[in-house]
């Protein structure tokens, strides 16, 4: 019955959790419990391990020590079946997009549906129209990668997240390669899936965002989270000298 | 000299001697075309197999390792003396033409394999990443994602190992195989002037590998179209 209920209760449970590229040690000890729907943003300077846990969550990157449990169950990342259950549950948009440059925009989107999960060519198409017109990509759903704007890659990227249709999205500093006016139709495409209840944890230095579409926010540093709490706690009384310091940095510009 | 290869034309292109090299030739497309695609599968095997992260796989990966650096460190003929005379020595009967046949497999496998597989691994490793993610396997990693967008990077340096390759099968010459260079040889013996005997087989060697650079190029625009 307590199992039952703390998956209720959290979606996703990071314990203790450590790794390493080679001897540098680049997560520490991270604990971070998720709710279900619930919208974290992961900030901090560069190099405090915000990506590294997105990409140890995927099994991109081995983990050292610790544990992370989806839905009350622990992922097994030695076992190739775990690790395919977690990504048939979750989906990461990277920061440099990482859209295959030899298929177009649809094509993008349409792959892993059709050619790895099998589902019907026909209907995984109109669900990608679907899905590229929702992120305002109407026109260029033919084009290749190197014939989009970087804001339109990252739009691709998110769109072809959303067809995997996950529990749980990723999503890795999404807005940083984005022209200000596309900001604001990236960000609504957040908003909508977060009040849709989708869960989410969010790597961003767009602040404001941060603050309006967090529920909380974990601040981390060298590879640990220092501090975490609501938006609000963490932008207008930070508790940590390192949280005051980063924040009263990046409020100033 | 042009007077004399003309007067000696006549007496050198008969019909059994063209017979003969067109044999000949014969001999040499197909060694090379055994060596270039038995080389390519091979070699495609060998480099998927060394891109594998299995633990349990680490045996086959030794293997292939050990097998290209070996097979192309050895000279060729060395390779082809030694499967000659494995072969003698077990007693196995074989074919001139299939020892010949099993030496430009494994030469060739061993280069396609490190040419393949240094093309794969060109890819940014973000294509990798965003496959993996996905769920996508090793092989459909590489069929979807990463081989569509190496041939770029693989058929350049493949085209050119097949036309150095068709050159190279004139070693088979030594264990008896009678393909072009060794035809030549035989004309040069029976007393047709080396100039006349050698200068055809030159404009054979080039009629046989000059289709396949075109071919070659063919297949890159084919493959890989340039967008810009």
């Amino acid at each position: 019955m307590v199992i039952i209920w703390r998956s209720a209760l959290h979606h996703l449970v990071i314990k203790d959790l450590s790794a390493h590229y080679g001897t540098v040690q680049v997560l520490d000890s991270i604990n971070l419990e998720i709710a279900r729907g619930e919208v974290v943003g992961l900030m901090g300077p560069s190099g405090s391990g915000k990506s590294s846990i997105l990409r140890v969550l995927t099994g991109l990157t081995p983990l050292s020590a610790g544990s992370v449990s989806l839905n009350g169950e622990v992922i097994n990342y030695s076992s190739a079946e775990s690790v395919r259950n977690m990504r048939e549950r979750s989906a990461i948009v990277f920061q440099q997009y990482n859209l295959f440059q030899n298929m177009t925009a649809l094509e993008n989107v349409t792959i892993a549906p059709v050619k790895i999960r099998n589902r019907d060519p026909e209907e995984v198409e109109a669900e990608a129209r679907a899905l590229l017109s929702k992120v305002g990509l109407t026109d260029q759903i033919s084009r290749y990668p190197d014939q989009l704007s970087g804001g339109q890659q990252q739009r691709v990227a998110i769109a072809r997240a959303l067809a995997l249709k996950p529990e749980i999205l990723l999503l890795d500093e999404i807005t940083a390669a984005l022209d200000p006016e596309l900001v604001s139709d990236v960000l609504d495409t957040i908003r909508a899936l977060a009040s849709e209840g989708m869960t989410m944890i969010i790597v961003s230095h767009e602040m404001g965002f941060m603050r309006e579409v967090s529920h909380r926010i974990a601040f981390m540093a060298q590879g640990n989270i220092i501090e975490c709490g609501k938006a609000e706690q963490i932008f207008n009384s930070p508790r940590e000298a390192r949280t005051r310091e980063f924040v009263s940095k990046i409020l100033k510009h | 000299m042009m007077a004399q290869l003309i007067q000696e034309a006549p007496r050198f292109f008969t019909y059994y001697n063209l017979l003969f090299l067109a044999q000949a030739v014969g001999t040499t497309i197909a060694l090379s075309a055994i060596g270039c695609l038995f080389g390519l599968l091979f070699g495609c095997l060998i480099s998927v197999v060394r891109l594998t992260e299995k633990p349990w796989l680490a045996p086959l990966r030794w293997i292939a390792l050990l097998f290209t650096e070996f097979f192309r460190r050895v000279p060729f003929l060395v390779t082809l003396m030694l499967i000659f005379f494995v072969f003698q020595l077990s007693g196995a009967n074989l074919p001139l033409f299939v020892v010949a046949s099993l030496s430009v497999t494994l030469i060739a496998s061993a280069f396609l394999a490190e040419i393949i597989r240094a093309g794969l691994l060109s890819i940014h490793r973000n294509q990798w990443d965003a496959a993996t993610a996905m769920n996508f396997g090793l092989i459909q990693t590489i069929r979807f994602v990463v081989l569509p967008q190496a041939w770029k990077m693989i058929l350049p340096p493949a085209f050119g190992f097949f036309v150095m390759f068709i050159k190279d099968t004139a070693l088979a010459s030594q264990i008896g195989v009678i393909e072009l260079t060794f035809a030549g040889k035989v004309l040069n013996n029976k007393g047709f002037s080396a100039i006349l005997v050698f200068g055809t087989i030159l404009i054979l060697y080039f009629a046989v590998s000059y289709p396949l650079s075109r071919y070659g190029h063919y297949l890159e625009k084919r493959l890989a179209p340039s967008r810009h």
